[in-house]
Protein backbone atom coordinates (compact mmCIF):
# COMPACT_ATOMS: atom_id res chain seq x y z
CA UNK A 1 0.00 0.00 0.00
CA UNK A 2 1.51 3.33 -1.49
CA UNK A 3 0.18 6.64 0.58
CA UNK A 4 -1.53 4.37 3.32
CA UNK A 5 -2.71 6.70 5.64
CA UNK A 6 -3.87 9.20 3.31
CA UNK A 7 -6.15 6.36 1.26
CA UNK A 8 -7.45 4.99 4.19
CA UNK A 9 -8.25 8.03 5.92
CA UNK A 10 -10.05 8.88 2.48
CA UNK A 11 -12.07 5.84 2.51
CA UNK A 12 -13.28 6.24 6.06
CA UNK A 13 -14.57 9.52 5.12
CA UNK A 14 -16.44 8.07 2.03
CA UNK A 15 -17.76 5.28 4.15
CA UNK A 16 -18.50 7.56 7.11
CA UNK A 17 -20.70 9.66 4.80
CA UNK A 18 -22.20 6.86 2.85
CA UNK A 19 -23.91 5.70 6.41
CA UNK A 20 -24.89 9.37 7.49
CA UNK A 21 -28.38 8.17 6.99
CA UNK A 22 -27.79 5.07 8.96
CA UNK A 23 -26.57 7.37 12.18
CA UNK A 24 -28.93 9.66 12.19
CA UNK A 25 -31.96 7.33 12.40
CA UNK A 26 -30.31 4.62 14.92
CA UNK A 27 -32.58 4.05 18.17
CA UNK A 28 -35.33 6.09 16.51
CA UNK A 29 -38.54 4.69 15.48
CA UNK A 30 -40.76 6.89 12.82
CA UNK A 31 -44.55 6.03 12.74
CA UNK A 32 -45.79 6.22 9.41
CA UNK A 33 -48.32 9.17 9.72
CA UNK A 34 -51.97 9.74 9.32
CA UNK A 35 -53.90 12.81 8.63
CA UNK A 36 -56.71 12.92 11.00
CA UNK A 37 -60.43 13.58 9.37
CA UNK A 38 -62.10 13.69 13.01
CA UNK A 39 -63.10 17.48 12.66
CA UNK A 40 -67.38 18.47 14.43
CA UNK A 41 -67.37 19.76 10.57
CA UNK A 42 -67.00 16.22 8.65
CA UNK A 43 -68.55 14.24 11.83
CA UNK A 44 -71.64 16.10 10.51
CA UNK A 45 -71.44 15.12 7.29
CA UNK A 46 -74.11 12.15 6.14
CA UNK A 47 -71.39 11.30 3.47
CA UNK A 48 -67.63 11.20 4.32
CA UNK A 49 -66.25 12.36 1.06
CA UNK A 50 -63.77 15.10 0.22
CA UNK A 51 -64.51 17.25 -3.10
CA UNK A 52 -63.43 14.42 -5.10
CA UNK A 53 -62.72 10.87 -3.91
CA UNK A 54 -60.17 9.74 -1.12
CA UNK A 55 -57.82 8.27 -3.56
CA UNK A 56 -58.26 10.87 -5.81
CA UNK A 57 -57.64 13.87 -3.15
CA UNK A 58 -54.74 11.48 -1.38
CA UNK A 59 -52.59 11.69 -4.82
CA UNK A 60 -53.49 15.12 -6.62
CA UNK A 61 -54.80 17.33 -3.87
CA UNK A 62 -51.93 19.42 -4.66
CA UNK A 63 -53.03 19.58 -8.38
CA UNK A 64 -56.77 20.55 -7.61
CA UNK A 65 -55.60 23.45 -5.13
CA UNK A 66 -53.33 24.77 -7.91
CA UNK A 67 -56.07 24.89 -10.28
CA UNK A 68 -58.81 26.43 -7.85
CA UNK A 69 -56.03 28.92 -7.39
CA UNK A 70 -55.53 29.63 -11.11
CA UNK A 71 -60.10 29.41 -11.18
CA UNK A 72 -60.38 31.75 -8.08
CA UNK A 73 -57.36 34.06 -8.55
CA UNK A 74 -56.91 34.54 -12.38
CA UNK A 75 -59.82 33.30 -13.95
CA UNK A 76 -62.84 34.65 -11.17
CA UNK A 77 -64.72 31.74 -11.30
CA UNK A 78 -65.35 30.08 -7.81
CA UNK A 79 -67.59 27.25 -9.28
CA UNK A 80 -66.05 23.63 -9.22
CA UNK A 81 -68.02 20.58 -10.30
CA UNK A 82 -66.67 17.65 -9.49
CA UNK A 83 -66.68 14.29 -10.87
CA UNK A 84 -69.75 13.11 -10.25
CA UNK A 85 -71.60 16.24 -11.20
CA UNK A 86 -71.95 18.22 -7.15
CA UNK A 87 -71.07 21.68 -7.05
CA UNK A 88 -68.38 23.32 -4.49
CA UNK A 89 -67.40 26.67 -3.89
CA UNK A 90 -63.43 27.28 -4.81
CA UNK A 91 -62.37 28.21 -1.39
CA UNK A 92 -59.27 27.25 0.65
CA UNK A 93 -59.97 29.11 3.67
CA UNK A 94 -64.22 28.80 3.37
CA UNK A 95 -64.43 25.37 1.80
CA UNK A 96 -61.06 23.19 2.58
CA UNK A 97 -60.67 24.25 5.89
CA UNK A 98 -64.22 24.34 7.12
CA UNK A 99 -64.13 20.76 6.83
CA UNK A 100 -60.54 20.32 7.64
CA UNK A 101 -60.49 22.85 10.23
CA UNK A 102 -57.32 20.70 11.93
CA UNK A 103 -54.49 21.98 9.85
CA UNK A 104 -52.20 20.96 12.12
CA UNK A 105 -53.29 17.51 12.12
CA UNK A 106 -54.77 16.92 8.84
CA UNK A 107 -52.36 18.79 6.61
CA UNK A 108 -49.03 19.65 8.63
CA UNK A 109 -48.37 15.72 9.76
CA UNK A 110 -47.86 14.25 6.27
CA UNK A 111 -46.32 17.46 5.03
CA UNK A 112 -43.88 17.31 7.70
CA UNK A 113 -43.02 13.84 7.23
CA UNK A 114 -42.33 14.37 3.61
CA UNK A 115 -40.81 17.68 4.18
CA UNK A 116 -42.73 19.16 2.06
CA UNK A 117 -43.62 23.02 2.51
CA UNK A 118 -46.70 24.45 0.19
CA UNK A 119 -46.72 27.99 0.17
CA UNK A 120 -50.70 28.24 0.87
CA UNK A 121 -50.28 30.49 3.81
CA UNK A 122 -48.19 32.63 2.24
CA UNK A 123 -51.25 34.06 1.54
CA UNK A 124 -53.68 32.74 2.88
CA UNK A 125 -54.17 33.18 6.96
CA UNK A 126 -52.99 30.14 8.62
CA UNK A 127 -55.86 28.70 11.15
CA UNK A 128 -55.03 29.39 14.55
CA UNK A 129 -56.35 26.63 16.15
CA UNK A 130 -53.21 25.94 18.35
CA UNK A 131 -53.20 29.24 20.04
CA UNK A 132 -56.96 29.41 21.78
CA UNK B 1 -25.17 -1.03 -31.70
CA UNK B 2 -23.19 -0.22 -28.68
CA UNK B 3 -26.02 2.17 -28.01
CA UNK B 4 -29.06 -0.42 -28.64
CA UNK B 5 -27.53 -3.01 -26.33
CA UNK B 6 -27.11 -0.45 -23.59
CA UNK B 7 -30.87 0.30 -24.24
CA UNK B 8 -32.06 -3.21 -24.55
CA UNK B 9 -30.04 -3.83 -20.76
CA UNK B 10 -31.58 -0.88 -18.99
CA UNK B 11 -34.94 -1.56 -20.63
CA UNK B 12 -34.39 -5.39 -19.47
CA UNK B 13 -33.74 -4.16 -15.94
CA UNK B 14 -37.13 -1.92 -16.12
CA UNK B 15 -38.74 -5.09 -17.18
CA UNK B 16 -37.56 -7.41 -14.19
CA UNK B 17 -38.13 -5.00 -11.99
CA UNK B 18 -42.14 -4.57 -13.28
CA UNK B 19 -42.49 -8.11 -13.50
CA UNK B 20 -40.99 -8.59 -10.38
CA UNK B 21 -43.38 -6.51 -8.51
CA UNK B 22 -46.44 -6.52 -10.75
CA UNK B 23 -46.82 -10.03 -11.84
CA UNK B 24 -44.76 -12.16 -8.88
CA UNK B 25 -45.56 -9.75 -6.22
CA UNK B 26 -41.72 -9.85 -4.86
CA UNK B 27 -42.13 -6.83 -3.41
CA UNK B 28 -39.83 -7.39 -0.26
CA UNK B 29 -37.10 -8.67 -2.65
CA UNK B 30 -37.26 -5.16 -4.52
CA UNK B 31 -37.60 -3.03 -1.58
CA UNK B 32 -35.92 -4.52 1.10
CA UNK B 33 -33.39 -7.31 -0.13
CA UNK B 34 -32.06 -5.76 -3.46
CA UNK B 35 -30.92 -1.90 -1.97
CA UNK B 36 -29.43 -3.93 0.89
CA UNK B 37 -27.55 -6.28 -1.53
CA UNK B 38 -26.69 -3.61 -4.11
CA UNK B 39 -25.32 -1.17 -1.21
CA UNK B 40 -23.09 -3.81 0.02
CA UNK B 41 -21.68 -3.94 -3.26
CA UNK B 42 -21.22 -0.42 -3.64
CA UNK B 43 -19.10 -0.08 -0.50
CA UNK B 44 -17.33 -3.01 -1.08
CA UNK B 45 -16.76 -2.39 -4.14
CA UNK B 46 -15.44 0.75 -4.16
CA UNK B 47 -13.21 0.32 -0.97
CA UNK B 48 -11.69 -2.69 -2.94
CA UNK B 49 -11.22 -1.44 -5.78
CA UNK B 50 -9.37 2.00 -4.14
CA UNK B 51 -6.98 0.28 -2.36
CA UNK B 52 -6.24 -2.18 -5.61
CA UNK B 53 -5.02 1.02 -7.25
CA UNK B 54 -3.56 2.32 -3.90
CA UNK B 55 -1.59 -1.21 -4.29
CA UNK B 56 0.10 -0.11 -7.38
CA UNK B 57 3.32 1.57 -7.30
CA UNK B 58 4.06 5.24 -9.10
CA UNK B 59 7.42 4.63 -10.41
CA UNK B 60 7.75 8.36 -11.41
CA UNK B 61 6.93 11.65 -10.39
CA UNK B 62 4.49 12.51 -13.70
CA UNK B 63 2.03 15.06 -12.50
CA UNK B 64 0.89 17.15 -15.89
CA UNK B 65 2.26 20.11 -15.92
CA UNK B 66 0.37 22.68 -17.40
CA UNK B 67 2.14 25.81 -16.65
CA UNK B 68 5.76 27.06 -15.69
CA UNK B 69 7.27 25.37 -13.22
CA UNK B 70 8.97 25.85 -9.57
CA UNK B 71 12.18 27.73 -10.77
CA UNK B 72 14.61 30.79 -10.05
CA UNK B 73 12.77 33.48 -8.09
CA UNK B 74 12.02 35.83 -10.49
CA UNK B 75 10.44 33.45 -12.57
CA UNK B 76 6.73 33.22 -11.96
CA UNK B 77 5.77 29.92 -11.25
CA UNK B 78 1.88 28.99 -12.45
CA UNK B 79 1.14 27.86 -8.95
CA UNK B 80 -2.33 26.01 -9.60
CA UNK B 81 -1.34 24.40 -13.50
CA UNK B 82 2.23 23.59 -12.14
CA UNK B 83 2.04 22.96 -8.11
CA UNK B 84 5.23 22.16 -6.17
CA UNK B 85 3.64 21.85 -2.91
CA UNK B 86 0.56 19.87 -1.18
CA UNK B 87 -1.66 22.91 -0.74
CA UNK B 88 -1.35 23.58 -4.71
CA UNK B 89 -2.03 19.83 -5.43
CA UNK B 90 -5.28 20.31 -2.93
CA UNK B 91 -6.23 23.51 -4.57
CA UNK B 92 -5.91 22.14 -8.19
CA UNK B 93 -7.66 18.80 -7.67
CA UNK B 94 -10.43 20.71 -5.78
CA UNK B 95 -10.88 23.27 -9.01
CA UNK B 96 -10.86 20.33 -10.86
CA UNK B 97 -13.21 18.04 -9.02
CA UNK B 98 -15.47 20.86 -8.36
CA UNK B 99 -15.53 23.14 -11.61
CA UNK B 100 -14.05 20.11 -13.91
CA UNK B 101 -10.85 22.88 -15.01
CA UNK B 102 -9.20 21.05 -17.28
CA UNK B 103 -12.63 20.54 -19.35
CA UNK B 104 -12.51 24.33 -19.61
CA UNK B 105 -9.61 24.46 -21.25
CA UNK B 106 -10.25 21.99 -23.88
CA UNK B 107 -9.82 22.67 -27.96
CA UNK B 108 -11.91 21.76 -30.91
CA UNK B 109 -9.39 21.36 -33.84
CA UNK B 110 -11.25 22.39 -37.16
CA UNK B 111 -9.72 23.10 -40.88
CA UNK B 112 -11.51 26.91 -42.15
CA UNK B 113 -11.43 27.39 -45.73
CA UNK B 114 -7.88 27.52 -47.68
CA UNK B 115 -7.18 25.14 -45.68
CA UNK B 116 -6.55 26.71 -42.86
CA UNK B 117 -5.75 25.30 -39.31
CA UNK B 118 -7.55 26.92 -36.42
CA UNK B 119 -7.82 25.43 -32.65
CA UNK B 120 -10.63 27.34 -30.81
CA UNK B 121 -11.93 26.58 -26.90
CA UNK B 122 -15.05 24.47 -27.04
CA UNK B 123 -16.73 24.46 -23.61
CA UNK B 124 -20.21 22.71 -24.63
CA UNK B 125 -18.64 19.38 -22.74
CA UNK B 126 -17.43 21.08 -19.92
CA UNK B 127 -20.82 23.08 -19.46
CA UNK B 128 -22.97 19.59 -20.23
CA UNK B 129 -20.80 17.86 -17.58
CA UNK B 130 -20.86 20.34 -15.02
CA UNK B 131 -25.16 20.58 -15.08
CA UNK B 132 -24.91 16.91 -14.94
CA UNK B 133 -22.32 16.48 -12.51
CA UNK B 134 -23.98 19.29 -9.62
CA UNK B 135 -27.22 18.62 -11.06
CA UNK B 136 -26.80 15.07 -10.05
CA UNK B 137 -25.37 15.87 -6.43
CA UNK B 138 -28.27 18.43 -5.48
CA UNK B 139 -30.92 15.70 -6.56
CA UNK B 140 -28.89 13.11 -4.52
CA UNK B 141 -28.78 15.64 -1.49
CA UNK B 142 -32.47 16.53 -1.92
CA UNK B 143 -33.19 12.52 -1.46
CA UNK B 144 -32.09 12.64 1.99
CA UNK B 145 -35.49 13.88 3.55
CA UNK B 146 -36.73 10.49 2.66
CA UNK B 147 -34.03 9.23 4.92
CA UNK B 148 -34.08 11.60 7.44
CA UNK B 149 -36.96 12.02 10.44
CA UNK B 150 -36.83 15.10 11.16
CA UNK B 151 -35.83 16.17 8.40
CA UNK B 152 -32.79 18.72 8.92
CA UNK B 153 -33.60 22.37 8.46
CA UNK B 154 -30.67 23.18 5.20
CA UNK B 155 -32.40 20.12 3.26
CA UNK B 156 -35.72 22.40 3.53
CA UNK B 157 -33.87 25.36 2.34
CA UNK B 158 -32.40 23.25 -0.51
CA UNK B 159 -35.77 22.48 -2.11
CA UNK B 160 -36.83 25.88 -1.30
CA UNK B 161 -34.19 27.34 -3.22
CA UNK B 162 -34.65 24.57 -5.99
CA UNK B 163 -38.43 25.22 -6.48
CA UNK B 164 -37.94 28.75 -6.46
CA UNK B 165 -40.11 28.89 -9.60
CA UNK B 166 -42.71 27.58 -7.89
CA UNK B 167 -44.24 26.31 -11.00
CA UNK B 168 -47.64 24.11 -10.28
CA UNK B 169 -48.04 21.21 -7.85
CA UNK B 170 -46.26 19.69 -6.40
CA UNK B 171 -43.58 22.29 -7.46
CA UNK B 172 -41.17 22.05 -10.47
CA UNK B 173 -37.61 20.98 -9.27
CA UNK B 174 -34.99 22.59 -11.23
CA UNK B 175 -32.25 20.06 -10.80
CA UNK B 176 -34.22 17.37 -11.72
CA UNK B 177 -34.88 19.65 -14.79
CA UNK B 178 -31.28 20.28 -15.21
CA UNK B 179 -30.19 16.88 -14.81
CA UNK B 180 -32.69 15.55 -17.33
CA UNK B 181 -31.29 18.11 -20.00
CA UNK B 182 -27.83 17.64 -19.53
CA UNK B 183 -28.12 13.76 -20.10
CA UNK B 184 -29.68 14.49 -22.83
CA UNK B 185 -27.52 16.59 -23.80
CA UNK B 186 -24.19 14.11 -22.60
CA UNK B 187 -26.16 11.53 -24.95
CA UNK B 188 -26.63 13.19 -27.91
CA UNK B 189 -23.08 13.93 -28.02
CA UNK B 190 -21.98 10.55 -28.50
CA UNK B 191 -24.80 9.90 -30.76
CA UNK B 192 -24.71 12.91 -32.90
CA UNK B 193 -20.96 13.31 -33.18
CA UNK B 194 -19.26 11.12 -35.34
CA UNK B 195 -15.53 10.81 -33.87
CA UNK B 196 -17.04 10.83 -30.38
CA UNK B 197 -19.67 8.05 -31.65
CA UNK B 198 -16.39 6.39 -32.95
CA UNK B 199 -15.19 5.86 -29.74
CA UNK B 200 -18.06 5.34 -27.55
CA UNK B 201 -18.52 2.02 -25.96
CA UNK B 202 -21.82 -0.02 -24.56
CA UNK B 203 -19.91 1.39 -21.31
CA UNK B 204 -20.50 4.56 -22.27
CA UNK B 205 -24.09 4.37 -23.40
CA UNK B 206 -25.36 2.25 -20.72
CA UNK B 207 -24.66 4.97 -17.50
CA UNK B 208 -26.45 7.07 -19.21
CA UNK B 209 -29.69 5.51 -20.09
CA UNK B 210 -29.39 4.60 -16.83
CA UNK B 211 -29.44 7.63 -15.59
CA UNK B 212 -31.76 8.88 -17.93
CA UNK B 213 -34.37 6.20 -16.65
CA UNK B 214 -33.80 7.10 -13.31
CA UNK B 215 -34.64 10.64 -13.99
CA UNK B 216 -37.21 10.17 -15.86
CA UNK B 217 -39.19 7.52 -13.26
CA UNK B 218 -38.67 9.89 -10.49
CA UNK B 219 -39.87 12.59 -12.31
CA UNK B 220 -43.17 10.32 -13.32
CA UNK B 221 -43.49 9.98 -9.93
CA UNK B 222 -43.40 13.19 -8.40
CA UNK B 223 -45.68 15.15 -11.77
CA UNK B 224 -47.43 12.34 -13.02
CA UNK B 225 -48.43 9.02 -11.81
CA UNK B 226 -48.33 10.77 -7.79
CA UNK B 227 -46.39 8.65 -5.58
CA UNK B 228 -47.44 7.92 -2.26
CA UNK B 229 -44.73 9.70 -0.86
CA UNK B 230 -45.60 8.87 3.14
CA UNK B 231 -45.66 5.46 2.08
CA UNK B 232 -42.10 5.49 0.36
CA UNK B 233 -40.57 7.36 3.40
CA UNK B 234 -42.04 4.78 5.88
CA UNK B 235 -39.90 1.90 3.42
CA UNK B 236 -37.07 4.18 2.89
CA UNK B 237 -36.75 5.21 6.95
CA UNK B 238 -37.42 1.37 7.67
CA UNK B 239 -34.22 0.55 5.70
CA UNK B 240 -32.15 2.95 7.10
CA UNK B 241 -33.11 1.57 10.32
CA UNK B 242 -32.78 -1.85 9.68
CA UNK B 243 -36.60 -2.79 10.16
CA UNK B 244 -38.21 -2.21 6.91
CA UNK B 245 -41.52 -2.83 6.29
CA UNK B 246 -43.09 -2.98 2.51
CA UNK B 247 -46.41 -0.65 3.04
CA UNK B 248 -49.23 -0.67 1.28
CA UNK B 249 -50.01 0.68 -2.00
CA UNK B 250 -46.77 1.70 -3.66
CA UNK B 251 -46.42 2.10 -7.11
CA UNK B 252 -44.79 -0.13 -9.35
CA UNK B 253 -42.99 2.75 -10.74
CA UNK B 254 -41.51 3.52 -7.56
CA UNK B 255 -40.19 -0.52 -7.44
CA UNK B 256 -38.72 0.06 -11.11
CA UNK B 257 -36.82 3.72 -9.90
CA UNK B 258 -35.68 1.88 -6.75
CA UNK B 259 -34.18 -1.28 -9.03
CA UNK B 260 -32.49 0.85 -11.38
CA UNK B 261 -30.88 3.02 -8.80
CA UNK B 262 -29.81 -0.42 -6.81
CA UNK B 263 -28.77 -1.50 -10.62
CA UNK B 264 -26.61 2.10 -10.57
CA UNK B 265 -24.97 1.91 -7.52
CA UNK B 266 -23.95 -1.80 -7.96
CA UNK B 267 -22.84 -1.06 -11.09
CA UNK B 268 -20.55 1.94 -9.91
CA UNK B 269 -17.09 0.28 -8.73
CA UNK B 270 -16.86 -2.20 -12.00
CA UNK B 271 -17.34 0.80 -14.28
CA UNK B 272 -16.17 4.07 -15.53
CA UNK B 273 -18.38 5.45 -12.86
CA UNK B 274 -15.39 4.86 -10.13
CA UNK B 275 -14.07 8.13 -11.35
CA UNK B 276 -15.28 9.49 -8.64
CA UNK B 277 -12.38 7.64 -6.43
CA UNK B 278 -10.24 7.50 -9.33
CA UNK B 279 -9.43 11.45 -9.77
CA UNK B 280 -8.16 11.65 -6.59
CA UNK B 281 -5.73 8.58 -7.08
CA UNK B 282 -4.58 9.75 -10.48
CA UNK B 283 -1.16 9.93 -10.33
CA UNK B 284 -0.85 13.01 -12.74
CA UNK B 285 -3.28 14.85 -10.88
CA UNK B 286 -2.11 14.10 -7.00
CA UNK B 287 1.48 14.47 -7.22
CA UNK B 288 3.17 17.75 -6.65
CA UNK B 289 5.84 18.77 -9.57
CA UNK B 290 8.88 19.01 -6.77
CA UNK B 291 11.40 16.43 -8.60
CA UNK B 292 13.77 18.89 -8.60
CA UNK B 293 13.58 19.13 -4.70
CA UNK B 294 12.75 15.91 -3.71
CA UNK B 295 13.69 12.50 -5.35
CA UNK B 296 11.23 10.43 -6.26
CA UNK B 297 12.18 6.54 -5.53
CA UNK B 298 10.55 4.25 -7.61
CA UNK B 299 9.05 1.78 -4.86
CA UNK B 300 10.04 -1.48 -7.09
CA UNK B 301 13.52 -0.50 -7.43
CA UNK B 302 15.67 -3.55 -6.25
CA UNK B 303 18.98 -2.83 -4.57
CA UNK B 304 21.84 -2.33 -7.60
CA UNK B 305 25.13 -3.66 -7.18
CA UNK B 306 27.69 -0.87 -8.28
CA UNK B 307 31.20 -0.92 -8.82
CA UNK B 308 32.31 2.27 -7.68
CA UNK B 309 35.58 4.22 -9.27
CA UNK B 310 37.19 3.70 -5.78
CA UNK B 311 36.62 0.26 -5.69
CA UNK B 312 37.72 -0.19 -9.79
CA UNK B 313 40.89 1.72 -8.16
CA UNK B 314 41.64 -0.83 -5.34
CA UNK B 315 41.37 -3.66 -7.91
CA UNK B 316 43.87 -2.11 -10.53
CA UNK B 317 46.10 0.22 -8.35
CA UNK B 318 49.33 -1.55 -9.30
CA UNK B 319 48.68 -2.08 -12.91
CA UNK B 320 47.43 1.31 -12.94
CA UNK B 321 50.76 2.95 -11.63
CA UNK B 322 52.74 0.46 -13.32
CA UNK B 323 51.03 2.04 -16.88
CA UNK B 324 51.49 5.50 -15.62
CA UNK B 325 47.69 6.15 -15.14
CA UNK B 326 47.05 8.51 -12.48
CA UNK B 327 45.67 7.11 -8.90
CA UNK B 328 43.70 9.42 -6.50
CA UNK B 329 45.02 7.34 -3.47
CA UNK B 330 48.94 5.89 -3.62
Amino acid sequence: MYKGRKIITGLILFVGLAAIPFFYNSGKTSVKPEPNIDTPAIQQLAEKQCVEPREFMKANHMQLLNDWRDSAVRDGSRIYVNSQGKQFTISLQNTCMHCHSNKAEFCDKCHTYANVKPYCWNCHIAPKENKT
Amino acid sequence: MNAILSLIAVIALILIALLGVKTANLHSLFGIAVPYAAMAIFLIGVISRVLKWGRSPVPFCIPTTCGQQKSLPWIKQSKLDNPSTTSGVIGRMLLEVLLFRSLFSNTAFELRNGPKVAYGSTRWLWLGGLAFHWSFLVVLIRHLRLFTEPVPACLSSLEVLDGFLQIGAPGLLLSGVVLLLAVTYLFLRRVLIPEVRYISLAADYFPLFLILSIALSGIIMRYFTKVDIVGVKALTLGLVSFNAVIPEGISVVFYIHLFLVSALLAYIPFSKIMHLGGVLLSPTRNMPNNSRMERHINPWNYPVHVHTYEEYENDFREKMKSAGIPVEKE
